[in-house]
């Protein structure tokens, strides 16, 4: 009888630790929050983020991240690929990155920095995937700079303009600027997107991309 | 019954690491970054496989044992015991050298994964009192008669 009992009570927790687990993992799937923006108040004279894709792409996918922010890579290395081949290259979408570099994260804001030089030479986007795809080497190591001189020589830059532009510092006030851009429409965690009006916080994973473009590519055409 | 309500535990932190390597949950609530530091590590896959994937198989047979082991045919039998024993033994195996590599390799501490060491530690102790308080000829008095 006691036995019945302990195996009554045991099979309760057993079942509300069941619901509360799948409760758990279902509130922390991707783009689970996701909040109206209004559209972006770009000025002429802020910095408008660095754009990859058509001019002309019915949809603007804005991201926003930090170069040492783990899920940043990760949607980077995983996701971000495949909405270049697919949606960009296509002329579906356009990217526009904007720094966010996070406080309190040591390296990010020569990251950042490096990133904004390298594409003063018209390769920003190619230094990010650089920066991202060897986040856990240069964060481990524990010295970006050296990291990222040898990811800017890789890539073919002028050197000299680089190095100048890193020391100047030249980049940092656009930086900040898209920090403080960021902050303004609600972005308090990265990677974070605005996608047709929607604000998005999350590594979303392709499909949610998708399913975000194809609502803004519904909006546009009404 | 402790140790399937743990072996749960640990299961659901398993599916939550897997699931944001694999993306479909975006953010790691980590709170200083040490989680995506060590799961975008070279050492959060094994053989090709995410790490969590293999502790979701670790957490899903000691409850499929523990189960077992509470149905009343199993009640006296000491296999599922030392099924417990085994499984959870090579799990703080595991969990300790990936610790290991927290600690020493990689310099970050993903507070899930240790989580999830302290949960299999549990699991494995509460299997070894399992095993102690179980009577050793409970395998044989339990046989099934033909």
């Amino acid at each position: 009888m006691a036995r019945s009992m302990n195996m009554k009570w045991f099979y309760a927790a057993f079942g509300v630790l069941v619901v509360a687990g799948a409760a758990w993992i279902w509130s922390s799937r991707s783009g689970a929050a996701a909040v109206e923006v209004g559209p972006e108040p770009v000025t002429p004279t802020s910095f408008p983020g660095w754009v990859l894709g058509s001019d002309s792409a019915a949809v603007e996918i804005v991201e926003y991240a930090d170069f040492e922010c783990g899920a940043c890579a990760h949607f980077a290395i995983l996701t971000a690929p495949d909405i270049r081949k697919r949606l960009v290259a296509t002329g579906r979408v356009r990217m526009r990155f904007r720094d966010f570099p996070i406080q309190g994260h040591e390296f990010s804001p020569i990251a950042h920095e490096a990133g904004a030089c390298a594409g003063e030479q018209g390769r920003f986007w190619e230094m990010a995937d650089e920066i991202f795809f060897n986040q856990a080497t240069w964060v481990r190591e524990g010295r970006p700079s050296k990291s990222f001189e040898d990811y800017a020589k890789a890539l073919g830059l002028n050197m000299d303009q680089y190095k100048s532009c890193m020391k100047e510092r030249r980049h940092a006030g656009d930086i900040e600027a898209s920090r403080q851009h960021g902050l303004a429409i609600g972005v308090s965690a990265t990677p974070s997107f605005v996608i047709g009006g929607l604000l998005v916080t999350g590594a979303l994973p392709y499909d949610s991309i998708v399913r975000l473009v194809e609502r803004a590519e519904a909006r546009a055409r009404q | 019954m402790t140790v399937a309500l743990l072996s749960l535990v640990g299961f659901f932190i398993s599916l939550y690491l897997w699931l944001w390597k694999v993306g479909i949950i975006g953010t790691i609530a980590c709170g200083d970054g040490g989680c995506e530091t060590v799961q975008l590590s070279a050492y959060a896959s094994f053989l090709g496989i995410p790490v969590a994937f293999f502790g979701m198989l670790a957490y899903g047979t000691l409850i499929g044992l523990s189960l077992l082991g509470l149905q009343p045919r199993w009640q006296e039998r000491r296999g599922p015991t030392v099924g417990l024993v085994f499984v959870a033994g090579a799990g703080v195996i595991f969990t300790g050298y990936l610790t290991y590599l927290e600690a020493a390799v990689i310099h970050a501490w993903c507070r899930w994964c240790v989580a999830s060491s302290v949960v299999i530690v549990l699991v494995f102790l509460a299997s070894l009192a399992g095993l102690w308080s179980r009577p050793s000829g409970g395998e044989s008095s339990a046989a099934p008669i033909r």
